[in-house]
């Protein structure tokens, strides 16, 4: 890997943008304003490289935007057609492996799943549906979690250790039987020590963690991909600060 | 263990201790799992407490791992291999079936009486004496009609597996054609004393000289990764031997354990001496747990005879001992970032890399992971020079491979050969007649037919991990890619999205077309999707999957044509079948109520 140290410029779709660095390929496209679809990255958390949306070809080479590292000499492509037709079918795995029914949905139009699906132009699932049986955990008294709509990204999982300071929420099993689980004696989110100000409870970008009480305060054409595009990088500056708690000094 | 059971008194070996320090989470869950025969929430939230774990962490390592499991077992629980080599398919007998109906099981279940469960698991590397199975962790290989029948009696008569026929669980070498490694003179002790003499610096350009290469199949160059982690800034350095060999059809790593061990030790020492490591780890898969009492007796021989532990061999200040961590089951574990994982008590989930465990290894330090075969080769590069290492094989891939033979072949067993040999001769060599076509590198390497058996083995035309399985002529192919599917859904480990749904989507369109409901437009998303898990996938399990699918679509076509419907759409399920229920209820069977 060159750039050790220092920065430079790379090329995504013919546009030289520069790099600091440390920076991956997607924090020089976030920062110069360039949008490279992608689901499980957040900045301010640790890269994750797992939905696989960001793949972008690499003089040549296949890498994910969000956790390769930014060097000179890299040319990069990203909006082609044919990069977002893959998208597209990572988009529709991610929609058949789950139980995703965006019209009762409260976090319809605020779902980044759902406005990339959008995005790419995807109008059908494609592939059959798993259908799997997956447990919703309704025993907290703020918080709501519907397994049917993880995609498994786990913001929330590094939200709570990284920002919150806890360790509320893993991935565990194996495959297609992957889950998102919490860290409790009796596995259920009352048992663990969220709380419904913790950034890992108000993360999830689909309508797997919800909070209680505030069904469709927002109504439809009003939410956030009623108003921006999931293409407008400026929307990336959601704050991720743990909001103080009241014995803080 | 429960006494109660009245068969668990198996001996089954129990999890080494560790030099120093807590027991490791795979070997608590082991012990919780042999005596309860799973485990449970509490257990888990025991374990957690006495390792200092987040119970949220061992939770999801034991929904992780193949053998542990959150319901009981049966007493006895026997898993059937679902290799094609050494697996419960034999002939025209499913085994897994037989067994079943003789003992009112079902796969997959538990009896309810709790005597026993049946199920199956991948590979357990018994391909050259299958069919193989798994009865409370042990292997029994060569299973047939008669072995079983005598087998269902003693478990209906709950009968203890120590008392089982010995020669049920003999497991042999089968070396059917030693050479350069396994032919090479040995002393204990040559090796390190080498190292010693030449001095660290000295022994790492013998190593790079000799042109060793990772055995695994991804053919590193040995001397560059001791170098880089030699050169890379850190406080501890670790020498890990990956021996969780998994790849179906391999098991040659198998035969150098149980008959070579001290070379291996004698690798990781020469090359803990070469990069400054003081604790080495040999990761052996969960299947091989039958060979730890002999290696830990190896280990400890070595101890007394200062040859481990501190001031080998009178070296004042080199200090070196290793410890054994067995697995539990995930084929993804012998992926090297995802055997670290499973090293620090984690889910085997590949890591993001750069950076890579030459510099960023075992809890974050430079690490060296190479393969059983490397080691071995590299205490005899050590000791016999890089020269008489390098006089074999060809310009790129220096030296011999180590090669599991087996399925449709007279003489299946351990082959040594120099590299840059030819299919054809491989095959000649193992008596292998009327072949439709060879697995090489198992299903996450090469499948060729007759033209192209001139080819050779080497890192420039044929890699290879060890394993070669031969196809007759009576052979489908089709069955042979749908359970390579089936495996690799298996044991995908579930992080990124194009693996984790991709390889799923693939083994079931695969089983439509098994099905005859497959059509040319099946073929074509198949075609296509087996493109994108291969070329986006996160690591070396996704981007090798598919293999076995594209190789059939280039070179064998006419399996998957053949098998077509005619029409242009067939759906994915029954139609007739899913009216059946509605049929029922309105006590319905004429014509009318069927579809056409």
């Amino acid at each position: 890997m060159s750039g050790k140290g220092k920065g430079g410029t790379i090329s995504i779709d013919g546009r030289e943008i520069p790099f600091a660095a440390g920076q991956t390929i997607m924090d020089a496209a976030l920062a110069a304003g360039i949008y490279i679809p992608h689901l499980c990255h957040k900045p301010g958390l640790t890269p994750h490289g797992s939905c696989r949306l960001c793949t972008v070809e690499v003089n040549g080479r296949n890498a994910a935007a969000c956790t390769q590292p930014a060097a000179d000499d890299q040319s990069i492509d990203s909006d082609t057609v044919a990069l977002n037709e893959v998208r597209k079918t990572i988009i529709q795995m991610l929609f058949i492996e789950g139980n995703h029914l965006c019209p009762s949905c409260e976090k319809s139009g605020d779902c980044t799943l759902q406005a990339v699906a959008y995005y790419l132009g995807m109008l059908d699932g494609h592939f059959p549906q798993f259908f799997p049986r997956r447990e919703v955990d309704a025993s907290h008294p703020d918080i709501v979690l519907d397994r049917d709509r993880c995609i498994l990204c786990e913001q929330c999982v590094r939200a709570s250790r990284e920002i919150d300071g806890k360790d509320v929420f893993a991935i565990s099993g194996r495959g297609i039987q992957a889950s998102l689980i919490v860290n409790a004696p009796s596995g259920r989110l009352a048992d663990t020590d969220i709380a419904v100000t913790d950034v890992a409870a108000h993360i999830c970008p689909v309508g797997a963690i919800l909070i209680k009480g505030r069904g469709f305060d927002v109504p439809i054409g009003q939410r956030i991909f009623d108003v921006h595009g999931v293409s407008d990088t400026a929307r990336e500056r959601l704050p991720l600060e743990k909001s103080r708690h009241i014995d803080d000094e | 263990m429960d006494s109660a059971s009245g068969v668990s008194d198996t001996p089954h070996p129990a999890s080494p201790t560790r030099s120093g320090g807590r027991a490791h989470l795979l070997h608590e869950l082991h012990e919780v799992q042999q005596r309860l025969r799973h485990v449970p929430r509490q257990a888990i939230c025991d374990v957690a407490a006495r390792l200092d774990l987040p119970i949220s962490q061992v939770e999801s390592v034991v929904d992780f791992y193949s053998f542990f499991h959150r319901t009981p077992r049966g007493r006895y629980d026997i898993l059937l291999s679902t290799c094609t080599s050494c697996g419960h398919m034999h002939g025209e007998d499913d085994l897994m079936q037989m067994l079943g109906s003789r003992l009112g099981a079902e796969a997959g279940q538990t009896r309810a009486d709790g005597q026993l469960s049946l199920g199956s698991t991948s590979c357990i590397g018994m391909c050259d004496q299958g069919p193989a199975l798994l009865v409370n962790g042990l292997p029994l290989t060569r299973v047939d009609a008669r072995r079983l029948d005598k087998l269902a009696e003693l478990i209906e008569a709950g009968t203890p597996i120590a008392d089982w026929p010995e020669e049920w669980f003999s497991i042999d070498d089968q070396v059917r054609q030693p050479g350069l490694l396994l032919d090479s003179p040995w002393q204990d002790g040559a090796a390190i004393r080498a190292s010693l003499q030449m001095g660290a610096e000295a022994m790492l350009a013998e190593i790079s000289r000799s042109g060793l290469r990772g055995r695994g199949g991804a053919g590193f160059g040995t001397g560059m990764k001791w170098q880089f982690c030699r050169q890379a800034n850190g406080g501890e350095r670790y020498v890990v031997c990956n021996a969780d060999e998994g790849e179906p059809g391999t098991f040659k790593d198998r035969v150098l354990l149980a008959s070579h061990a001290d070379m291996l030790c004698e690798g990781m020492t020469v090359c803990a001496h070469v990069i400054g490591a003081h604790q080495g780890f040999i990761y052996l898969r969960g299947e091989y747990r039958y060979l730890l009492p002999a290696l830990q007796e190896m280990l400890g021989r070595r101890r007394e005879t200062g040859l481990l532990g501190p001031d080998i061999l009178g070296q004042h200040g080199f200090s070196f001992d290793i410890d054994i961590i067995v697995g539990a089951g995930a084929y993804i574990c012998g992926e090297e970032s995802a055997l670290i994982e499973s090293l620090e008590e984690k889910r085997g989930i590949p890591r993001i890399r750069p950076p890579f465990p030459v510099t960023h290894g075992y809890l974050g330090q430079p690490t060296v992971i190479n393969n059983v075969e490397t080691l071995v080769a590299a205490a005899a590069i050590a000791f016999h020079g890089a020269e008489w290492f390098a006089a074999q094989g060809t310009d790129h891939s220096k030296g011999s491979k180590l090669l599991s033979i087996s399925g449709d072949c007279a003489a299946p067993g351990i082959y040594e050969f120099p590299f840059g040999v030819s299919i054809r001769h491989i095959l000649d060599d193992c008596r292998a007649e009327d072949v439709q076509a060879v697995q090489v590198g198992g299903p996450s390497g090469t499948l060729i037919g007759p033209t192209e058996f001139e080819r050779h083995l080497a890192f420039e035309d044929l890699a290879t991990g060890g394993s070669l399985m031969v196809y007759g002529r009576q052979r489908d192919l089709l069955a042979i890619i749908r359970n390579f599917a089936h495996f690799f859904a298996h044991e995908s480990c579930g992080f990124c999205t194009p693996c984790r749904v991709g390889t799923s989507l693939l083994k079931n369109a695969l089983d439509k077309v098994g099905w005859g409901h497959g059509t040319h437009y099946d073929v074509e998303d198949i075609r296509r999707l087996a493109a994108l898990v291969k070329r986006r996938s996160h690591c070396g399990l996704g981007h090798t999957a598919p293999n076995p699918i594209l190789d059939v679509l280039q070179r064998f076509p006419q399996v998957i044509e053949e098998r077509l419907a005619q029409s242009g759409f067939e759906p994915y399920f029954d139609l007739d079948a899913s009216l059946e229920e509605a049929r029922v209820l309105a006590h319905r069977n004429d014509a009318e109520a069927h579809l056409p």
